[in-house]
């Protein structure tokens, strides 16, 4: 059974075909809206995270398909000690696909082994969220009409930020790819990701502390938040929460077609006056991710159907 | 020093000296009933130390564990007093069970049922990864 718990599940002419179908979503919607009639997705969120649980449900209620959820632990079998694999082998009865988001690393990967049908993962604690780099890869794809030849700037939590690992690992595949990592000493991307993918595959990096003067190269700006749940220590977090923070005065510099990305939800990293800049693309983010959850919810289905 | 030679049993010969004991914990050798010798930094032509254990029972042991731990040693099976054969032991591309996950943020940690696995992801540089949170072995 085919599901998607890590981004390099897909190889690259699979994600470029989920691309189309998700532009030609965008182009005709109505010829996808009741494609998944008569199926039932099951999102089961033992993580706050209200955006990307409403996104799947959106994604699968527009193809035309249901949706049954769980969306904290409490209110779930988790809280009276039930197993993940439990929890998949239960669920498989009842629904056709399922969408799960544990604080667990590894908990998708567990739930797909014992599911008989399709998970995706739609967040393992600090380990992967691979339908945000979905999302990221349709947004660099429709603003700039391509996936190689870009120089990516991520800046902020290099260290924690699982959207960031994903998406250098799938940038990793693709051709003239440049990375600028900027971050503070103490959330420097981990040196597994440095030495097994940004190294081993040749891409040329830099790492830096100084944001603007990075600027001026970018391509995407990849921004992120400090996330308070990652940390152990609170005075750790609070020290570090307001290392980058994204004026428009720092954009003086920036290409004029530069794309601002974020995974979203911010706290202050970037000022709400730049939400009018064209520039700005973490709203278009969003929709895309939805578009590329339902691109996804057909590509499996159809996979476990066949 | 002398050991015994053993009748019959198993002999892991070639051991990187120094990494007797931790095979000798990983293969669960304390539990066994018969004798079981290890004889550290024995002189050796070849390695110039190395440490030897020798086993008096004709018991399987998990040569993935001593692919894990030392690839480079040696499994000699001895009967009625000869060899009779000789395991080549290769770095194995999974292990079960024979080491836990350390991350507190991975699933293995909190789910007790759960096997613990590890993946070779760089033969190399013998790194083993969890399958599940992809934290290094140490």
């Amino acid at each position: 059974m085919r599901s998607l718990i890590d981004i390099l599940d897909f190889t690259t002419e699979e994600i470029d075909a989920m691309l189309k179908t998700a532009c030609d979503i965008i182009e005709n919607p109505a010829k996808y809206s009741e494609m998944c009639k008569g199926k039932k997705l099951a999102t089961l969120f033992f993580e706050p995270s209200t955006r990307t649980r409403l996104s799947f449900e959106a994604a699968m209620y527009e193809l035309g398909g249901n949706v049954i959820s769980v969306s904290s632990a409490d209110s779930s079998s988790a809280s009276k000690g039930e197993s993940v694999a439990d929890t998949a082998k239960v669920i498989s009865c009842y629904a056709d696909i399922i969408a799960m988001r544990h604080p667990k690393e590894g908990a998708a990967l567990v739930a797909a082994n014992n599911a008989s049908i399709p998970v995706i993962n739609a967040g393992d604690g600090g380990h992967c969220h691979p339908t945000q780099t979905l999302a990221d890869l349709l947004t660099i794809y429709r603003e700039k009409g391509r996936l190689n030849n870009i120089t990516v700037g991520f800046c902020g939590d290099l260290k924690f930020g699982r959207t960031v690992h994903s998406l250098i690992n799938a940038l990793s595949r693709y051709t003239g790819i440049k990375l600028v990592l900027i971050s503070p000493e103490e959330l420097k991307v981990p040196g597994y990701v440095l030495k097994d993918t940004i190294i081993k595959n040749g891409i040329p990096y830099v790492e830096t502390t100084d944001l603007e003067s990075a600027m001026p190269e970018l391509d995407i700006l990849y921004m992120t938040r400090v996330q308070r749940e990652r940390f152990f220590n609170e005075e750790d977090y609070l020290r570090l929460k307001d290392s980058y923070i994204l004026t428009p005065e720092k954009l003086n510099n920036a290409k004029s077609d530069m794309c601002i990305l974020h995974p979203l939800p911010r706290v202050n990293e970037i000022s709400v006056a730049i939400d009018k800049d064209p520039r700005a693309c973490y709203f278009k983010q969003v929709f895309n991710g939805k578009i590329m959850r339902m691109a996804l919810i057909l590509k499996l289905l159809k996979e476990a159907q066949a | 020093m002398n050991i015994d030679s053993i009748q019959n049993g198993v002999v892991i010969d070639h051991i990187t000296a120094g990494r007797g004991m931790k095979l000798y914990d990983l293969l669960g050798l304390d539990k066994l009933d018969c004798s079981v010798a290890i004889i550290k930094n024995v002189n050796s032509g070849k390695m110039g130390k190395k440490d030897i254990i020798k086993i008096d029972a004709e018991i399987p042991v998990n040569l993935d564990v001593i692919g894990y731990v030392d690839p480079g040693a040696t499994v000699n099976i001895i009967h009625g007093g000869e060899l009779t054969e000789k395991r080549t032991i290769e770095m194995p591309e999974t292990l079960t069970n024979v080491i836990k996950c350390k991350n507190p943020r991975c699933i293995t940690s909190v789910e007790q049922e759960l096997d613990h696995i590890f993946k070779l992801t760089d033969k190399a540089e013998k790194v083993y990864r969890c399958i599940y949170c992809e934290t290094k072995a140490k």
